[in-house]
């Protein structure tokens, strides 16, 4: 995984409160089985509405989305954060973060922070009077950055240092085998097993 | 202080703990289907890593699967991809897999319940938001990414920071007409579908302690829609005696053992919740949704709301924006909402009690002329059970069709699916704008509320309805 320490890049400002993974991308895209290739199916169904942000430039090139608070409910299908990675965003910023999405972008190197709603505003303000804005979010010190507004950012400590290490889970806990082995042989046996 | 029953499970589950670092908790039951294993396969085919315990996982389709000419290949090339994808993976894994055909095969949630495999106190994930379902037994049982689903079949373990953990006092008794599906659908309403975002809700209270283990699968599946990561309901003789005989139940000296450790699975007296919320089921009455996230739900005898009514602005741009997907007029009553479809099914309400419920409604009726009724059981067990019942001869006589067991119209992946513009009152559990099919327009209902809308076309409560004249 790469390692993110600091990203500045156009911001789109997203009004929308309650963005859905549904919304984020519909369901008849998760019918792939490849892990790569997803940009075409990102907001595809709002895509389709020529005045949606995505569709102006220059938000079209956007790579932080600043969206209205709930972000990412719903269906935990992870094709969302691919199809936002995938189409070019580097982080998502919002008041609010549903639990399973904000899990699933911190394991894709997707950086989700979490923003007071004002300062979120404030944000969205600037980058609409002045489209083509460009925001940091800087992962080091926790903050985000735009014209002049400089935000605390709230991200969980322990995926920051992943992030900012590059580092994957699996090769993390494999780190630990010795643990689960010890685990496993103190399981109860009446626990239920699929093969038998 | 004592446990609430979540941190019980939590704290028998964790295989390390480090300061600063999410606990590592072992996973007791894996499952799996088709939608979203293939990356985290090949994930690990990638890496060179094996499944470390494929004793411990489980795999059914049942997303893409079509509930009609089950025996012919799938129509749509990709649908047909995922599944033959999933057949490769567990193959090649060595998981066991019930597939399109099969007599254990059905929706992930019905099929785990059913074999007898959930039972309380485990840890249950699937990479699948409704895992909460299993969460009815008093198992922790969540919804996990691909990344998560690649991570369990790797170490079986996941790195996870504890939940919070939200009482729900669900006091009184349900009124006759009303069932798990109002009350949780009362939940969602009151505490919204951000209210248990971080949180594992445990159910609890009278009401709670009278539902049949089906009831309680209802209400526990749908805690993801307050944002919940799971739902939970302490194991009582109601959950033994469902576990008990099925194919996965232990037997005899395990059962004795299994029953002791089950028996423990209770919230301390003493214990504290971080949030407590407290709703009556005396005083509920059949819920229908009328928006685009199951938050936006009243009861059936009320009316379209008038955006402008709710407190803050963002709620109101809500409201705003759902009515008009919905093409919804403030003011009408939802009881006057015609219906194009009528969907009985889902791992919310396709299983036995649930179609037992509907049929009663509609035995000796005829369906309103115009709307399409679709009668989906969860599992192909379920089915089996139906037609030993002869629910499905009462179906068809209503006028609705009899499908094999699969997702089917609780979302647009397979071939049922609402058209642009249809409108739908759901056994399922998503409004979201599409979710049935793009354009179309979806109201959550009980079983109940979507028998009786069957017969009459427009939202209605089995009270609404003309006693049954007897067909012959
Ligand atoms: S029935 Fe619906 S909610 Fe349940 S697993 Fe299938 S698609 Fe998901």
């Amino acid at each position: 995984m790469e390692k993110f320490i600091r990203h500045t890049g156009v911001g789109v400002p997203m009004r929308h409160s309650n963005v859905d993974t549904d919304q984020i991308i519909p369901a008849v895209y998760l019918k792939r089985v490849s892990r790569t290739g997803f940009e075409d199916a990102l907001f595809a169904a709002w895509r389709n509405d020529e005045s949606f942000i995505l569709n102006q430039e220059p938000y079209r090139s956007g790579s932080v989305l600043v969206a209205g608070p709930d972000f990412g409910t719903g269906s935990s299908r992870e094709h969302a954060v691919w199809a936002l990675k995938d189409y070019g965003f580097k982080a998502v910023l919002s008041a609010r973060f549903a639990d399973i999405f904000r899990g699933n972008s911190g394991k894709q190197g997707l950086v989700t922070g979490q923003l007071a709603q004002d300062d979120i505003e404030q944000i969205w303000k600037v980058l609409e009077n002045e489209p083509g804005t460009e925001v940091t979010v800087d992962l080091e010190q926790r903050q985000v950055r735009c014209a002049d507004i400089v935000a605390p950012m709230e991200v969980d400590e322990y995926t920051r240092w992943r992030l900012m290490e590059g580092l994957d889970d699996i090769a993390l806990t494999l780190r630990h085998t010795d643990d689960i082995d010890d685990f496993e042989t103190s399981r109860p046996s009446h626990k239920p097993r699929t093969l038998v | 202080m004592g446990k609430t029953l979540a941190e019980k499970v939590w704290d028998a589950h964790v295989v390390r703990r480090a300061e600063g670092e999410p606990d590592l908790l072992y996973i007791d039951l894996h499952l799996v289907h088709e939608v979203t294993s293939p990356q985290a396969f090949e994930g690990l085919r990638l890496a060179g890593r094996p499944v470390r315990r494929p004793d411990l996982t489980l795999a059914t389709e049942d997303h893409n699967t079509p509930t009609l000419d089950i025996d012919k290949p799938i129509a749509d090339l990709t649908s047909r991809t995922q599944i033959e994808t999933l057949r490769r993976n567990c193959a090649e894994f060595g998981i066991r897999l019930h597939p399109l055909g099969d007599v254990e095969q059905g929706i992930v949630h019905v099929v785990g319940p059913q074999l007898g495999l959930t039972q309380p106190g485990l840890t249950v994930v699937c990479g699948d938001s409704h895992t909460s379902t299993h969460g009815a037994f008093g198992a922790l049982a969540f919804g996990i990414g691909t990344s998560e689903v690649e991570h369990v079949l790797a170490t079986q373990t996941l790195p996870l920071r504890p939940f919070k953990t939200m009482a729900i006092n669900v006091e009184g008794q349900l009124r006759p007409g009303t069932s798990a599906k109002d009350i949780i659908l009362a939940v969602i309403a009151k505490i919204g579908t951000g209210g248990g975002q971080g949180y594992v809700l445990e159910y609890r209270g009278e009401a709670i302690r009278s539902l049949s283990m089906e009831a309680r699968m209802t209400i526990c599946n749908m805690s993801i829609e307050a944002g919940a990561r799971a739902g939970m309901i302490a194991p009582d003789e109601t959950t033994f005696e469902y576990i008990k005989g099925r194919p996965h139940a232990p037997e005899g000296k395990e059962w004795d053992a299994a029953l002791e450790d089950w028996k423990s699975l209770r919230t301390d007296d003493d214990a504290e919740f971080d949030a407590e919320v407290t709703i009556d089921a005396g005083a509920l009455e059949p819920f229908v949704t009328w928006g685009t996230n199951p938050g936006q739900g009243l009861p059936l005898s009320a009316a379209v709301p008038d955006p402008d009514s709710f407190a803050d602005e963002s709620a109101r741009a809500a409201a705003r924006r759902a009515l008009q997907y919905m093409d919804l007029e403030p003011g009408t009553p939802l009881r006057d909402i015609p219906v194009d479809t009528v969907f009985i099914g889902s791992c919310t309400n396709g299983r036995i009690e649930d179609l037992r419920a509907a049929a009663a409604v509609v035995k000796g009726r005829r369906k309103a002329d115009g709307v399409r009724v679709l009668v989906v059981p969860g599992s192909h067990r379920v089915r089996e059970q139906a037609e030993r019942e002869g629910l499905d001869a009462i179906f068809t006589e209503f006028g609705a069709e009899w499908r094999h067991a699969g997702c089917s119209m609780c979302l647009g992946m397979n071939p049922d699916q609402l058209a642009p513009g249809e409108r739908s009152a759901s056994t399922s559990n998503r409004n979201f704008e599409g979710r049935q099919g793009k354009g179309g327009r979806t109201h959550l209902v009980s079983p109940l509320v979507a028998a009786a809308t069957g017969v009459r076309g427009t939202l209605s409560s089995p009270a609404d309805l003309e006693p049954a004249t007897p067909t012959r």
